[in-house]
């Protein structure tokens, strides 16, 4: 390796930066790598690996997508499904006829406001809720035991089958949506948030143990900002169920004249409308991306300067 | 837990009158007095074990592994409770450094070495002193704004030193504290400690299985049994403070390194 008969009192060479670049952009673990001892960079990333990973990838992945995505709609559709291809309409029609058709663009754009607003609030208590109970099954593992089964029941609990009880409680509309985004949401915040408080370093523990500091103590300053790469896990899952959660709410609950875009792609279901279909469900994608997105931003934010993401 | 005696554990004062009134020496920092560990699980891990750290001592156990040179000290600093005997230490006075530098992640190093005057309530500006005070000893010096991630093995047990060093120990335990940095860089903290003793003047207990780490720090050597671990040699070492890091070539370090050496061997037997 380049790391032979290096001279250790200059830096390492241009060139040898970039085989180590290399090899580890190839996943090849570095060994002894002797500057690991003594100087560390955890922002390893040269700058072509950074451009290919956050742009050129992804971009190409994405003209495969479309290209796929015309196959079948010229070809694909009959010759795999014997199905006519209007059922997968051209991206270009989707475009034209859901995008830029004022009209069905404002319901798009209605549509979103409402799923967003009810994925939001309903995100927004499970975090609460979430981290609340986590922090207090986390008090002793009785209380664990207790509360976990319950979590299990409420995540494996189909939401159609409790359609009419949450109809009396919550009402028909908003309400219930919500309680469906905080049903189907809030399982993986309870659980990262628990995984994290309970599996910090027994050695730090022991440090706060021989200051005989308290429980609230030992909470705030050791254990919540331990949990935080978990609980940040839980934030990015929980935030596409809460999408998820939403649209099969409003399916279920749509008094009030408050239509996500869930109800939208429906009602041009209905209708066969494929194009607006598509159009519909590429911006429902579309949120879910971006708060899938948003967490990873605010990861960074709050956690980047410690934490180094594995993934 | 059972035995009686466990519950004098924490009984600081008591004890220590007889040993005033039988010995002319000043009063230890540390005592075990018939001090044995059995685990839960029937593993006989310390035999029973008497001995004293005075203040100005830097006693240094060394053993095979699992002989129970570390329950020693999470017995001291009072993280387990003995089977049977009792242990006298001012336990507000304990530094204890881990095996592992143990630095919070989410902390810079200002922020790690501030962390115990902190949790004892001191005032923002008296932590902050205490804290730059200690990093300027242990020279870290300029990397006050570092995250552990950004640090090498040797540069965290230095601020992890810094960290027991925040609320001034009049005992310090060490707990294996440089096993896993490399051979010059052990050497290096070596030093380093050998410094804050000179300055500090703690009682100190370091727990060990390098021989020559042993010699070259210490006041006095005790050397323990394999499972279930009893003192079954001490040494004391002669050699004069400051110690530099010429001395490890010394005939008289060899020899004694080769006397303990020889006494461990005997301990595995």
């Amino acid at each position: 390796m380049s790391t032979v008969g290096r001279d250790v009192t200059r830096g390492p060479s241009a060139s040898e930066e970039r085989v180590d670049a290399i090899m580890a952009g190839s996943g090849i673990a570095l060994g002894a790598d002797p500057r690991a001892t003594e100087s560390v960079n955890p922002t390893g990333h040269n700058a072509r690996g950074t451009l290919v990973s956050s742009i050129v990838g992804p971009l190409a992945f994405l003209v495969l997508f479309i290209l796929l995505w015309e196959y079948f709609h010229r070809d694909g559709m009959r010759r795999f499904f014997d199905k006519p291809g209007f059922l997968l309409p051209s991206l270009a029609t989707v475009f034209d006829q859901g995008f830029l058709d004022s009209v069905v663009r404002q319901q798009y754009i209605t549509g979103i406001a409402w799923t967003t607003f009810a994925a939001v609030i309903g995100l927004s208590i499970s975090i609460v809720v979430g981290i609340a109970l986590a922090v207090v099954m986390a008090q002793a593992r009785w209380m664990e035991r207790s509360m976990y089964p319950y979590l299990v029941a409420a995540q494996a609990l189909p939401v159609l089958a409790i359609v009419p009880l949450i109809n009396s409680v919550f009402g028909g509309g908003m309400g219930a949506r919500i309680f469906v985004c905080v049903m189907i949401s809030i399982f993986p915040i309870v659980t990262n948030t628990l995984f994290g408080l309970t599996s910090v370093d027994t050695s730090m523990h022991e440090l706060f143990t021989l200051r005989g500091v308290g429980r609230w103590t030992r909470l705030t300053k050791l254990q919540f900002p331990a949990a935080l790469p978990s609980i940040f896990v839980g934030f990015r899952i929980a935030a596409g169920l809460s999408v998820i959660g939403a649209i099969v709410g409003e399916q279920f609950f749509r008094s009030g004249q408050k239509p996500g875009i869930g109800v939208v792609a429906e009602l041009f279901r209905q209708k066969s409308r494929f194009p607006q279909l598509y159009g519909a469900l590429i911006v429902a994608v579309l949120l879910g991306i971006t708060v899938f997105f948003f967490f990873g931003v605010l990861r960074k934010l709050v956690i980047g300067r410690w934490y180094d993401d594995p993934t | 837990m059972a035995d009686e005696s466990a519950n004098a554990l924490p009984t600081t004062g008591e004890p220590m009158t007889d040993i005033l009134t039988d010995e002319s020496r000043p009063t230890p920092a540390l005592q075990f007095r018939g001090v044995s560990m059995t685990f839960p699980d029937g593993t006989h891990a310390l035999g029973e074990t008497s001995f004293d750290v005075h203040p100005g001592e830097f006693v240094t156990v060394v053993g095979p592994s699992g002989c129970g040179k570390s329950t020693l000290l999470r017995i001291a600093s009072g993280l387990t409770h003995p089977s049977t005997g009792w242990v006298t230490v001012e336990r507000a006075g304990i530094g204890y450094v881990f095996q592992d530098a143990t630095l919070l992640p989410w902390r810079t190093v200002m922020g790690n070495v501030e962390l115990l005057a902190e949790l004892e309530g001191l005032s923002k500006d008296e932590t902050r002193r205490r804290a730059q005070e200690n990093i300027d000893l242990v020279g870290l010096a300029g990397h006050e704004n570092k995250y552990p991630r950004q640090m090498s093995g040797g540069m965290k047990m230095r601020a992890s030193l810094a960290r027991s060093l925040v609320l001034d120990p009049q005992v310090f335990l060490f707990d294996e504290p440089f096993g896993a940095v490399d051979e010059i860089t052990r050497e290096r903290l070596n030093d380093e400690v050998i410094s804050l003793f000179m300055r500090k003047r703690f009682a100190g207990l370091f727990i060990t299985h390098s021989i020559s780490e042993a010699v070259f720090l210490s006041t006095r050597i005790l050397v323990m049994s394999a499972r279930p671990g009893r003192i079954i040699g001490e040494f004391h070492v002669p050699f004069e403070y400051p110690r530099v890091p010429d001395l490890r070539f010394e005939p008289a370090f060899g020899e004694l390194s080769g006397e303990i050496s020889h006494a461990l061997r005997g301990a595995h037997a």
